[in-house]
C-alpha cells in the first residue's frame, strides 16, 4: 500500500536532482564572467581574479555544484550580484506578489472551468454546450499577454476601475494590493480556464456513458446528484492532471504577465536577472520553480489515490 | 502493404466527403489556408513597405488608406501583420519539425524496446516536463542571444518530449496487434516494423498533435518576441508589435488589437483543424491537453 507513494517520491526527488544538474550545467556555459560584471570594465585582471577566488568561482566544478546544491537545501541561495542582498530575501519579497497571483489565477480558473465543464457535459450537443465550447475554443487561442493588454485598455484606461500596472505593496493595505493583482490574475486564468473546461467536459462525457451512471439514475437518484457525486468524482483524474500541468503554465505565465503589469514578482525578477546575467538569482529562482512544479505534480499523482481508491492497492 | 487499422475500408473519397461535412475541419482548414496565403502573398506584395518609416503618418487610426492603422513610425499595420505571419509560421513549423524529427523516433524506439530503455526515456521526459517551457525558452534565448533561430530551437526542444510521449503511447497500442506478429514472423526487424507498420498507424495521432504544437508554437513565439527575445527588428513579428503597442495603448489601441487578432485567429484555425482531423479519422479520440 505504501509502495506507490514511495516510488513516486523517489522519482520526484531524482528528477529534482537531475534538474539541478541541468540548471547548473546550463548556467556554467552562460557567457559573461560574474566577477568581471560586478567590478566593471575598469577593474584589473588581478582584482577580478581575487574576487573570483573569494566567490568560489575557481573551485572545481563538482565542488561548486555540491556547495550550491547544499546551499539550496538549507535555503541559502547565496547573494545576488546585482542587488547585493541575499537571494532568499529577494525571493521572499517577490513571492509575496507571485504566489498570491498564481493562487488567485488557479482558483479563478477552477471556479470558472468546472461549472462550465459540468454544464456543457450535461447539455452535450445542445445550444448551451455549443456556445460554451465555442467560447472555450476561443479562450485557448488567446495569448494571455494580449488578453492582458485588452483588459488594461478596457478596465484601466477606459473605465479606470483598476490600476494599469504596478504594485503598491501589501503595506498599502490588502484591498489596493489585491486590486492591482486582479487584472493580471484574470489575464492568467481565462486561457487556462478554457483548457480546463474542455478537459472537464470530455472527461465527464466519458464517465456519463458508464454503466454505473445508468445504475445510479435507475435507482432514482436525481440527475444533479449523479452528476456531482458520481460523475464529477470519477472524472477528477484527467482534471487533476491538467490542473497540475497548469500550475507550471501559470508559473511561466507570470514571467510575461508580470512584465505586462510591471509587477515586482518572481517572474519579473528572473527575467531581469537573466538579462543582467545575475546567475545566482537565475539558478535559484529556476530551481525554486522547478521544485514547485515537481512538488505539485507529485501531489497530483498522490491525490489520484485519494480520488480513486483502486489506485491505492496498485504497486 | 501497410495496413491502416484506424480507418478500415474507407476510401480517400469517403474521408474527404466526411471532412467536408465536418464544420470544425472546414473552418480550421479555411482559416489556416488564408493565413498561409497571407504570409506567401507578403513575399510579393504588401500594401506598404514595412521597412520604410513615414513619421508624418505615425499612429493613424484605421482608414481606407491604412485598414489597420499605422504604428509609431508610420508603418502600415496591415502590411506588418502580413509579414509577421511569415515569422510566426516559420518558427512554429520548424519547431514542430524538430519535435517530430527527434521525438517520434525516440518514442517509437522506446515502445519497440521496452524495459530499461523505455523507463530511461520516460524519466528524461519527466525531467523536461519539470521545467516550465516558457521559462526555459527565455533562458535559452537569453543565453544564446535573441533571434528567430534561437526561438525555434528553444520551442523545438520542448516539442521533443511531447512527440516522444505521443509516439510511444501510440506505438504501444499497435505492437500487440496481429499484423505486427505477422511481420515478425516474416522476419522483419523491430526497426523495420516500427517504420513500415507502426508509424503509418500512428500518423493520425501525430498529425493531430502536430497541429496542437503548431498552435502552441505560435503562442510561444509571440510571447518570446513580446519579451524582445524572438525575431529582431526591423523584421516585424506579432509579439514585438504587441510590445510596441503596450505603451501606446491610450493613443493607438489599434496597434495592439490587430496583431493580437492575427495571433488569435491563426491559433484558433489550427486548433479547429486539429479537432476536425481527430474527429474525421478517429471519432473516438478525445483531444486532451
Amino acid at each position: 500500500m505504501t509502495a506507490y507513494p514511495l516510488k513516486r517520491l523517489v522519482i520526484a526527488f531524482a528528477t529534482l536532482v537531475l534538474a539541478s544538474m541541468v540548471v547548473f550545467a546550463v548556467l556554467e556555459i552562460l557567457p559573461g564572467d560574474p566577477a568581471r560584471l560586478m567590478l566593471g570594465m575598469n577593474a584589473s585582471a588581478d582584482q577580478v581574479e581575487l574576487l573570483r577566488t573569494q566567490m568560489g568561482l575557481n573551485a572545481p566544478l563538482v565542488l561548486r555544484y555540491l556547495h550550491w546544491a547544499g546551499g539550496l537545501l538549507s535555503l541559502d541561495f547565496g547573494r545576488s550580484y546585482t542587488y547585493s542582498v541575499p537571494v532568499i530575501d529577494l525571493v521572499r519579497e517577490r513571492l509575496a506578489v507571485s504566489l498570491p497571483l498564481a493562487l488567485i489565477a488557479l482558483a479563478l480558473s477552477t471556479i470558472i472551468a468546472i461549472p462550465v465543464g459540468l454544464y456543457s457535459a450535461s447539455r452535450r450537443g445542445r445550444a448551451g454546450d455549443t456556445v460554451a465550447m465555442g467560447a472555450a475554443q476561443l479562450g485557448v487561442a488567446v495569448p494571455n499577454f494580449w488578453f492582458a493588454l485588452m483588459l488594461i485598455y478596457v478596465f484601466a484606461v477606459w473605465l479606470r476601475l483598476v490600476p494599469a500596472g504596478g504594485f503598491p505593496g501589501w503595506g498599502a493595505g490588502a484591498w489596493p494590493a489585491l486590486k492591482s493583482l486582479l487584472l493580471p490574475a484574470v489575464a492568467l486564468a481565462l486561457p487556462q480556464a478554457a483548457i480546463l473546461a474542455r478537459v472537464t467536459r470530455s472527461a465527464l462525457i466519458e464517465v456519463l456513458n458508464e454503466d454505473y451512471i445508468r445504475t445510479a439514475r435507475a435507482k432514482g437518484l436525481p440527475y444533479r446528484a449523479v452528476l456531482w457525486r458520481h460523475a464529477l468524482r470519477n472524472a477528477m483524474i484527467p482534471v487533476l492532471t491538467i490542473l497540475g500541468l497548469q500550475f507550471a503554465f501559470l508559473l511561466a505565465g507570470t514571467i510575461i504577465i508580470e512584465n505586462v503589469f510591471y509587477l515586482p514578482g518572481l517572474g519579473r525578477l528572473v527575467f531581469q536577472a537573466i538579462t543582467q546575467r545575475d546567475l545566482i538569482v537565475v539558478e535559484s529562482v529556476v530551481m525554486l520553480l522547478v521544485a514547485a512544479v515537481i512538488a505539485v505534480n507529485l501531489l497530483v499523482d498522490l491525490s489520484y489515490a485519494v480520488v480513486d481508491p483502486r489506485l491505492r492497492t496498485r504497486s | 502493404m501497410t495496413m491502416h487499422v484506424d480507418i478500415p475500408d474507407e476510401t480517400l473519397a469517403g474521408i474527404l466527403a466526411k471532412a467536408f461535412r465536418n464544420t470544425a475541419f472546414v473552418t480550421g482548414f479555411v482559416i489556416t489556408l488564408l493565413i498561409l496565403a497571407m504570409a506567401l502573398i507578403s513575399y510579393i506584395w504588401t500594401p506598404y513597405d514595412v521597412t520604410k518609416l513615414v513619421i508624418a503618418d505615425k499612429t493613424q487610426g484605421p482608414s481606407l488608406a491604412h485598414l489597420f492603422g499605422t504604428d509609431h513610425f508610420g508603418r502600415d499595420i496591415l502590411s506588418m501583420v502580413m509579414v509577421g505571419a511569415r515569422n510566426s509560421i516559420a518558427v512554429a513549423l520548424v519547431a514542430v519539425g524538430i519535435g517530430v524529427g527527434v521525438g517520434v523516433p525516440l518514442g517509437a524506439f522506446a515502445a519497440a524496446r521496452g524495459g530499461l530503455v523505455d523507463e530511461a526515456l520516460m524519466r528524461v521526459n519527466d525531467l523536461v516536463f519539470a521545467f516550465p517551457a516558457l521559462l526555459s525558452a527565455i533562458m535559452i534565448t537569453a543565453i544564446f542571444g535573441p533571434g528567430a533561430v534561437n526561438a525555434i530551437i528553444a520551442i523545438g526542444i520542448f516539442n521533443i518530449p511531447v512527440f516522444a510521449r505521443v509516439a510511444r503511447a501510440g506505438a504501444l497500442a499497435i505492437w500487440p496487434r496481429e499484423f505486427i506478429l505477422a511481420a515478425r514472423a516474416a522476419g522483419k526487424s523491430s526497426t523495420q516494423i516500427s517504420i513500415e507498420h507502426v508509424l503509418p498507424n500512428i500518423a493520425t495521432l501525430l498529425l493531430v498533435q502536430g497541429t496542437i504544437q503548431f498552435a502552441l508554437g505560435i503562442l510561444a513565439e509571440a510571447g518570446l518576441s513580446y519579451l524582445g527575445l524572438g525575431a529582431q527588428p526591423p523584421m516585424p513579428s506579432w509579439g514585438r508589435m504587441l510590445f510596441d503597442a503596450q505603451t501606446r495603448m491610450v493613443v493607438a489601441p489599434w496597434m495592439a488589437i490587430f496583431p493580437g487578432m492575427a495571433i488569435v485567429i491563426t491559433v484558433l484555425g489550427l486548433n479547429l483543424l486539429g479537432d476536425g482531423i481527430a474527429d474525421i479519422l478517429d471519432p473516438k479520440s478525445r483531444r486532451q491537453r
